[in-house]
This record gives C-alpha cells, structure tokens and sequence, in this order.
C-alpha cells in the first residue's frame, strides 16, 4: 500500500539527500518513517512531474497543521523556501521539521530539528490509519472543519488507492457519512425553492459539498484527475478557509455533536419559518408544516418520527425552537444520520430558545419583558389572544389595559401596527380547528409567559389613569367587526383625534366613548354572529352613553391641543384601537370554538344515530 | 397464563389493542409474542361486546356516555377491559385473570394514558386516522403497560 509513494520516497530521498547538501551543508537526518511520511506529503503537494511543490497546495498543507501564521512564516523562511523561491524536495522536508519541531513547542531554528521529533501532525490530512489526531480537543475542534478539509483530504488521496479510505473513515465516521450524500445536503436547499435564503450559508455549504461530491465521483485512484486536483483545490481553498476561518466561532458551538445547530443553520432556519410564517414568535400549523416537509422527499414514516421527536408539546403545530429541531433533523437524517430515538438535548425547545435569544431580534418573546416595545407586546398579545381560550379572555382584556397604559410611554410602533393588522387576517384565515387545537394546548405552555408579561406591564402602569375607563373601551370594542376597528383606525387619522397627555385624564374618555357612539349604528349589521356578546355589550353600553352625553363638553378642548403631540395621540389611539382588535380577535377565536364543540358533538350524536340504524356492522 | 407475572405484576396488560370506528386493527400487541392469534381472537370477539355497550347508552347524549367500559367480559384465564373515545376509537386491554392486584382505577388510568398517547398522534400531520399506528412514543407507552415477559 505504500509502494507507489515508498518508490517516489526512495527517489525523493535521494534527492532531499543531494539537495540538503545544497542547503549550505546541512545534513538533514531523518528517520525512516519520517522519511515515509515526507515522502508522501512531498508528492501529494507536487505532481511527480514537477521538481517542487505547488505553493498553494504547501499552504494548505502548512496551514493543516495549525500553527499560527507568523510560525509559518517563520518555518517558509527558514527552510529556506523564500529564499530560493520555491518549495524544493529539502526546503519541504526541513519545513516539514520545523513544524514538527514547532508543534513540539520548539523553537523554529535549523537547530532544534536536529533532534529526533515526532511526525508533524496536520489535522486535515490522513494518510495512514496510523495518523495521529493530536488530542480528542483538537480533533473535536476540528470535526467541522473537517467537511470542508475532506476536500483537500480526497485531492490528496488521489494518488493513494481507493482502499486507504476504508482505514480513515471509522475515526471521523460520523462526519464521513454526510460526505455519501453530499449532493442531495446540497439539493435540500434548492428543493425546498425558497430562493430568499440564497446567502452566503448555501455557498459556504454547497460549493465545497459539491466539489467533493465531484470528488467522490470520480472514486478510485486515476492520476489523471490529480492535475485538475490543485486547481479545484485552490479555488475552493478560498471558499473553505473562509470557513475554516469562521470555524473558531461554530467549533465553540460544536463538541462531538452532529446534533447541535450552527449558528449558519440556524439563521436558515429562521428565514424558512419566516417564509412561511412571518410572526416569529408564532407558529406554524401541522398541515403548513407537513407540506413544507414533504419536500425534503423523506419517507413519510420518518418524517412522521420527525414529527414526533420535535413536536415536544404534542400540539399539532412548530413553534420557532421546535421548527428548528424538526428542520435539522431532516437535513441530518438527509445526510445519511440515523435518526435518534429520543430528541437530542441540544434540539430541545427549551434550549433552542434560550440560545435563539440572540439571533431574533424583532419582535421576541423575552425582550419585550424588560423594554415596554408596543410592536413586540402587541405581536406577543396577538399569539397569545389567538391562542388563549375562552376562559383567558378576561385575563386578556386585564392585561391589555395594562399594556395600553404602558404603551403611552413608548413611542415606536407605527410601523409595527401597521404590519399588525396584515397579521390579524392573516391569523384568522387559519381555520378554527387549527385554533382549538392550538388553544388547547397553548396555554400550558404560554402561561409562564403570560403572567410574566403581567408582571412587567403593570411595573409600566400609569397611575393617573384609572382602569375601568380603558375597560369599558374594550369590552365594548371586543364586539367590533375587524372591519370596524380598521374603519376606526382610518377614522381616528382622519379626525384627528387627539388622546391627550398623560395628566388631562378627563378628556380621555370621551376618546374612548366617541368610539361608543360610531358604534350603535351599525350595531345591528354585526348580529350574525355575535347574538350573545350583543346582549352582554348593551348593559354596558347605556351606562357608557350616558357618560359621553356629559362629556361632550369636553371635546371641544380637544382641538386647541398642540400639533407637536398629535401625531404621538394618533399613535396611541391607533394602538389602543388595535388592542380592542385583539380583544374581538380573541372572542370571535372562543365563539368559533364554542360552535365547533356543538357541531362535533352533533357530528358524534349523528354518526351514532347511524351506527344504531346500520343493521350489520361492516368489518 | 403462559405469560405469567413474572415482571412485578402491577400495572401490567397482556395485550392492548386501538381499533378504528370501522372495527379493524389499528394497533395490537401482546406479549408473549407466541399464540399471538388467540389474543387476536379475543380482541375481535370483545368488540362485540363494546358495541353492545356503546349501543346500551343508545338514546343518551354522547357527552353522558362514560369512556371507559369496564370489564367486558372475564374468562377463566384473562379479563378483557374496553374504553371508547369520542370518535369511535377503541381500546381493548387484555389482563391476566391471576392479576388481582389489578384495580379499576389502575386500569382506567392506564386507559387515560393511552387516550393521551393516541392524541399525541393525532397531532402528527403526518398521520393519517385510519392508518396503522406506528408511532415510537405510542411503542414506548404501550410497553410500560404490558407485562414483561423474562
């Protein structure tokens, strides 16, 4: 097995003989598997043909062995390569000492290779199974340097027989595997046809996959292609070193672990629920997901484990964390990993969140605890109310006169309420089974978060204004068409309507209970589905009435307030009145399910009807 | 039985069965795994018994029908337990008659679990009602259920 490269290393020693004396008399005594060992790395480096090295190649090679730069520097100049101009047979071999020597922790001078050292290690290379790896630390850190090193790896073992890759393949077995499918690692992206997430990650990901995919291909020892080898190996040597050199930051992340997330593979992640759910801190439905997933064309059994594994709340639906674990398992289980029979810890939810804190910047869960960010509460209300079931409701109409409380103070959150809106239809499209399901098992695992969000809010509450205002504000809205609110929200612009500043508490309500009195008129058109909130709003109207036929004395006030603040009322008017939204959005979500209850337990009374009328049961 | 109680003896089925609303399989697994058939045989004739049960409530609301049927039947060797969900979907437990340590609570509460196994499953997408089950967590619930068999 060594024959081919143990004739050339009998040829090349004889020359690193001849040419040592070339160096100013220095007889270089190498050992015989030093010999070896030189021997091969010096004709991987350089084709036979060739008298010295590609310097490329030697780069890589040198940087392979994970010395710093300026070592290397050092180790070019000494060996006497700059010098002279080119990696010759000696200047290699010295080199090739001097690393040895400086990996030892000696220093780089012609004098301490004179001793005898170990084997330079370089950990991308593997020529013999009897490499060494250096530490398991080392080897760790270098396991995901390793795909993109494998390319250099196959280029080098061109000229080695097929047969050598065997004995090399069990110590990075695990990262092997992906390697036998690298093509369709690379497919996955461009299947799944979102064309956004183009970035850097896919070039990063698909050109050296493809080039050792290419690589692969031509299995098999064929020192025709070794020429075309270098070529590839340089212009991929870009691609891989500026991987290599990001390396540092995902090696922290990764320990022996083909199941923890980059932070590439997370971020591509995060852009395919976006792509098809834009709130982030939503999620996305089973029939959304499974479609989505059947694209990966895994069996459906596997997708169906998949499922399984990562649906940790067995709610039917992904949020982000889990949307992550589910993705990654494809794309491992796309690489040849077997899948496992429990989640790995590193997939968890729990963990994905916590570690997704950074990535996400708009609009998260936990930011919004300590900064009063309207857009982020509203959108957190907005997941929330769309989940919460009946009995939340009030809960939630608590919590919104405390957020709009808080939401005075902040003033961002135009352009936020803006994209609301969008969210609001495009959350009510889902359909009400989706929801009940949701719903149900929602709570338990958003009810930390909400009463974590009460807790913060009411640390924001403003004293001046009093509660049951804002309330009857909401309870009467919650009865609002969508439309309505959006109808008010143009209106609320149009008028002008000024909320004014904090201390003027009186001129608030008859904000508020100018909504009132838009409403009676078209109360009656909104009977179809709301007969039962109609009658509880009514009671609530009169009292309210009676208090706007005082207050209208009070609005004149209103137009002499300042232009200065009025785009900060019509902001804060525009997100109360998306607050009442949310409100209606929450008891249009409990009355559909209310009806679905009655329509399954219909559905069941039927089909038991039937069952009694069928005279033979069908087996 | 030939299964005997060798492994502990509480909280331990023989075979547990799902069947669909249109009375097939949609889950079985007994142990010991041999004689496999007869256990086939009895989930099939308890079926019988479950419909007549389910017809027994006949013109009372769906929602006053109990879920769990209780003991359908009992042969000198086994007892056989039935649980109906909501739509239709039974759940047959086979007990070793020699089980005495077996209450009613215990076996309701096993039934639960499986109720609670079979939704998590439900809300996979990728499972389609009617398929066969073959889900791992449905497996691993299912095995801390039966009987271990040294």
């Amino acid at each position: 097995m060594e024959q081919g490269p143990a004739a050339g290393s009998a040829a090349a020693a004889a020359a690193a003989a001849a040419a040592a004396a070339g160096t100013g008399g220095l007889l270089l005594p190498l050992s015989e598997t030093e010999q070896q060992r030189y021997s091969e790395l010096f004709s991987r480096c350089c084709p036979p043909p060739e008298a010295a090295a590609g310097g490329s190649s030697v780069g890589e090679l040198f940087r392979a062995s994970q010395l710093p730069p300026d070592t290397l520097h050092q180790i070019t100049e000494v060996c006497g390569a700059k010098r002279v101009g080119y990696f010759g047979p000696a200047q290699f071999y010295i080199a090739l000492k001097l690393i040895a020597a400086a990996q030892s922790g000696f220093p780089v001078r012609i004098e301490s290779i004179k001793n005898e050292l170990p084997l330079p290690r370089f950990m991308a290379l593997k020529n013999d199974s009897e490499v060494r790896y250096g530490t398991p630390a080392e080897l760790h850190g270098a396991k995901f340097q390793v795909p993109h090193a494998t390319l250099e790896k196959n280029s080098y073992k061109r000229t080695d027989e097929g047969d050598k890759q065997e004995p090399k393949s069990p110590p990075m077995s695990p990262i092997c595997s992906p390697p036998a499918s690298p093509s369709t690692y690379q497919r996955i992206p461009l299947s799944y046809g979102y064309g956004k997430s183009r970035s850097g990650l896919e070039q990063q990901h698909g050109a050296p996959y493809e080039v050792r995919h290419s690589t692969h291909q031509q299995d098999g020892p064929s020192s025709g292609n070794y020429g075309a080898k270098p070529a590839l190996g340089s212009s991929t040597l870009n691609r891989s070193l500026s991987a290599e050199r990001e390396q540092p930051e995902s090696s922290a992340h990764y320990s022996d672990d083909p199941w923890r997330i980059t932070e590439e593979q997370r971020d591509y992640y995060i852009n395919q629920f976006r792509s098809l759910q834009p709130d982030l801190n939503s999620f996305i439905s089973g029939s959304v997901a499974k479609n989505f997933f059947t694209k990966s064309k895994l069996p459906i059994p596997e997708l169906s484990h998949i499922w399984e594994l990562s649906d940790v709340d067995c709610d039917g639906a992904l949020t982000l964390p889990e949307f992550c674990a589910a993705f990654h398992l494809v794309v491992a289980r796309k690489n040849g990993y077997q899948l496992p029979e429990k989640l790995p810890e590193t997939l968890l939810p729990e963990y994905l969140q916590a570690a997704s804190l950074k990535p996400i910047r708009d609009c998260t869960l936990f930011d919004s605890y300590s900064e009063p960010l309207p857009g982020g509460q509203q959108t957190r209300d907005f997941a929330r109310t769309e989940k919460a079931s009946a009995e939340e409701v009030p809960d939630n109409t608590a919590l919104l006169q405390d957020a709009k409380k808080e939401d005075k103070q902040a003033l961002k959150g135009s352009t936020a309420l803006k994209t609301i809106p969008k969210e609001f239809q495009h959350l009510t499209v889902k359909t009400a089974a989706q929801e009940s399901n949701a719903l149900k098992a929602r709570p338990r695992s958003r009810s930390y978060s909400s009463t974590s969000i009460e807790d913060a809010m009411k640390k924001g509450e403003e004293p001046p204004t009093p509660p049951p205002r804002p309330q009857k504000s909401h309870s009467r809205a919650s009865s609002l068409d969508l439309n309505k609110i959006f109808q008010q929200n143009t209106q609320a612009a149009r008028s002008g309507w000024l909320p004014p500043p904090p201390p003027a508490l009186p001129p608030r309500p008859s904000v508020s209970q100018e909504v009132v009195l838009t409403q009676p008129p078209s109360k009656p058109a909104r009977r179809k589905l709301r007969t039962e909130t109609q009658g509880l709003e009514t009671p609530e109207l009169s009292p309210t009435i009676h208090v706007t036929s005082s207050l209208p004395a009070v609005k004149p006030h209103l137009p002499v307030q300042k232009q200065s603040s009025k785009q900060k009322r019509a902001i804060q008017t525009a997100i109360r009145k998306n607050k009442e939204a949310n409100a209606v959005l929450a008891r249009l979500n409990s009355e559909l399910q209310q009806q679905l209850k009655e329509v399954h337990k219909e559905r069941i009374a039927l089909e038991t009807q039937l069952e009694q009328l069928r005279p033979v049961t069908v087996l | 039985m030939g299964g005997g109680d060798g492994g502990g003896g509480d909280k331990m089925a023989v075979c547990i069965a799902v069947i669909a609303k249109e009375n097939y399989p949609l889950y079985i697994r007994s142990v010991p795994t041999e004689n496999e058939l007869k256990f086939h045989y009895t989930v099939h004739t308890s079926l019988d018994v479950v419909d007549e049960k389910i017809s027994a409530m006949g013109k009372a609301l769906v929602d006053q029908r109990e879920l769990y049927l209780g003991l359908l039947y009992p042969t000198e060797d086994y007892k056989v337990y039935g649980y109906v969900t909501n739509s239709k979907v039974k759940f047959v437990m086979v007990v070793d008659s020699s089980n005495t340590a077996l209450r009613d609570n215990e076996i309701r509460s096993m039934f639960r679990k499986l109720h609670n196994s079979y939704t998590d499953i439900m809300c996979n997408p990728f499972y389609n009602p009617g398929d066969r089950i073959h889900s791992r967590a449905f497996d691993n619930t299912v095995n801390s259920m039966m009987m271990q068999v040294c």
